[in-house]
């Protein structure tokens, strides 16, 4: 019963809330274009759903590349990296540099750099650059990881490097590399609908550009649809990371 | 005495936060079981590293006739793999040294079977009790037959019966194998029960302090705790602590 209650709270509130959204909007009269009733954001969601689910797709893919990308990078650079301190060294400042740019502000170059004609490519950078730095984090502080009483285990049986790496780092390192994927996963989300706003093409017809657009001709209850397959998506998005973390660290913890 | 498999000559070792240990001398026989008490931070695991060749000294000079390989180490924890089963744990040394899969395996499941595991093969660390896992530890230190075996307060963490119980196993494996144990513990009748030579060192950096000969069979036979011999060796080990110890101030 309690259980039941705890599951029920967050949906409950939700229709309360749009309960108090629905009732404000109906008695004070606000005008449509302010803020839509919740009723209008339905009925202007399922009137355009197909154009939706469509933009919907398209950023969701583009963040996928990318968050492919960032994995692959990341991890080939952090496991270059933990081969030896100094490289570490050297690239740590480059690294933090990297974390600390606004996509913003490097978003125009990699328009430049795509193309104006390959919008897609730009927002796939884009992403994959702020997915890149939790991947890289968690896999080089995972990498370190490892019990120091198993290296020195490692040590007494004069282990090969590329035993210490597949037998102990790699595997010490995976619920440090979990934890960086599914962070990223929402980053590359996020920073896929960033890179669209400010790539602003019309040949990249995600998310983002149906948010823009509508709000430009002050059709605000598409505009809310189309924020609000964004949230559904994240929270989607978030829900299968999550359940795919749990997953894979009982398999590797065994319980 | 028989031969001496290794030995710490006069060793010192300085930590950057300054000295840990020594001069410190230490010989251990062939097939000999030596405890090596002493208060926390007095060096006993800096000497097992040694000993170990895992580390070495900044003085002094360890010698040692067991190979590389014939050694093994049991640490305070399990120190297991967390993601691996207990037959992949134990299977380790020997897939490091280059033992074929199949037989790393069959080796690995006799010294689960050794140290009473037998059935908990497919198990993981986390789904093994303390105690369970101990002994996984154990039977991964076993399964390259080692000569020497060193035993860092393996029991530390362990209620006191399982201490016991696994005390006794160790006694029952070592019967079988004659491997030469060394034993640090700071429980002086932990100390007394398990070895038959007991050297005591003074609070870090460590020096000796004293050694007592613990007179009686190997393994203890059953009362031996009651014994005028036993109650005689605690006493002469803590009085060899008591004497190590800085005087307290007046």
């Amino acid at each position: 019963m309690k259980r039941l209650v705890y599951s029920l709270a967050p949906v409950a509130l939700i229709v309360i809330l749009l309960a108090i959204w629905e009732a404000a909007c109906r008695l004070l009269d606000v005008p449509v274009f302010l803020l839509p009733a919740p009723s209008a954001i339905a009925i202007a969601a399922w009137q355009n759903a197909p154009m939706l689910v469509d933009a919907a797709l398209n950023t969701l893919s583009m963040a996928v590349l990318a968050f492919v990308l960032a994995s692959l990078i990341a991890f080939v650079v952090a496991l270059l990296i933990s081969i030896h301190p100094l490289a570490e060294r050297a690239v740590q400042p480059l690294a933090v540099g990297l974390q600390v740019t606004p996509i913003m502000a490097v978003a125009p170059l990699a328009v430049i750099w795509a193309g104006l004609d390959h919008p897609g490519r730009a927002v796939i950078g884009l992403a994959a650059i702020v997915a890149f730095f939790p991947i890289f984090s968690g896999a080089l502080t995972g990498l370190k990881s490892a019990d120091p009483d198993l290296e020195r285990l490692f040590d007494l049986y004069g282990a090969r490097p590329l035993d210490r790496l597949f037998r102990l780092r790699l595997p010490s390192a995976v619920p440090f590399i979990l934890e960086g994927l599914k962070v990223a996963a929402g980053l590359a989300l996020i920073g896929a609908v960033v890179a669209e706003f400010v790539a602003r093409s019309g040949l990249s017809r995600g998310l983002a550009w149906r948010l823009m657009e509508a709000s430009n001709r002050l059709e605000t209850a598409k505009t809310f649809a189309a924020l609000l397959v964004l949230v559904l998506m994240g929270v989607a998005l978030n829900a299968l990371m999550q359940v795919g973390e749990r997953a894979a660290l009982r398999w590797w913890r065994g319980r | 005495m028989s031969t001496p498999l290794a030995e710490l000559d006069a060793v010192e070792v300085d930590y950057p936060r300054g000295p840990a240990l020594g001069p410190f001398s230490l010989t251990v026989a062939e097939g000999e079981i030596v405890a090596l008490v002493g208060p926390s931070g007095c060096g006993k695991s800096t000497a097992m590293r040694l000993l170990a060749g895992l580390e070495a000294p900044t003085r002094g000079a360890v010698h040692r006739t067991s190979a590389r390989g014939e050694t093994a180490v049991v640490f305070q924890a399990p120190t297991l793999m967390p993601w691996a089963a207990a037959r992949a744990n134990v299977a380790l040394p020997l897939e490091l040294a280059g033992v074929e899969g199949r037989e790393a395996r069959a080796r690995a499941d006799a010294a689960l079977a050794r140290v009473k595991l037998a059935g908990a093969e497919a198990a993981k660390p986390a789904q093994l009790s303390g105690g369970m896992a101990m002994r996984v530890s154990l039977a991964r230190a076993l399964v390259t037959d080692p000569r020497l075996l060193l035993l860092d307060e393996p029991f530390a963490a362990l209620d006191e019966i399982t201490r016991r119980a696994l005390g006794e196993d160790v006694h029952v494996l070592w019967a079988a194998s004659r491997a030469a144990i060394v034993f640090v513990t700071h429980n002086v009748e932990e100390a007394c029960y398990m070895a038959g030579r007991v050297v005591v060192m003074t609070p870090g950096p460590g020096r000796f302090a004293g050694e007592t000969v613990v007179e009686g069979p190997l393994p203890r036979p059953a009362g031996f705790r009651t014994t005028e011999g036993f109650r005689h060796a605690c006493e002469h080990v803590s009085a060899d602590l008591a004497h190590g110890a800085p005087r307290p101030a007046a």
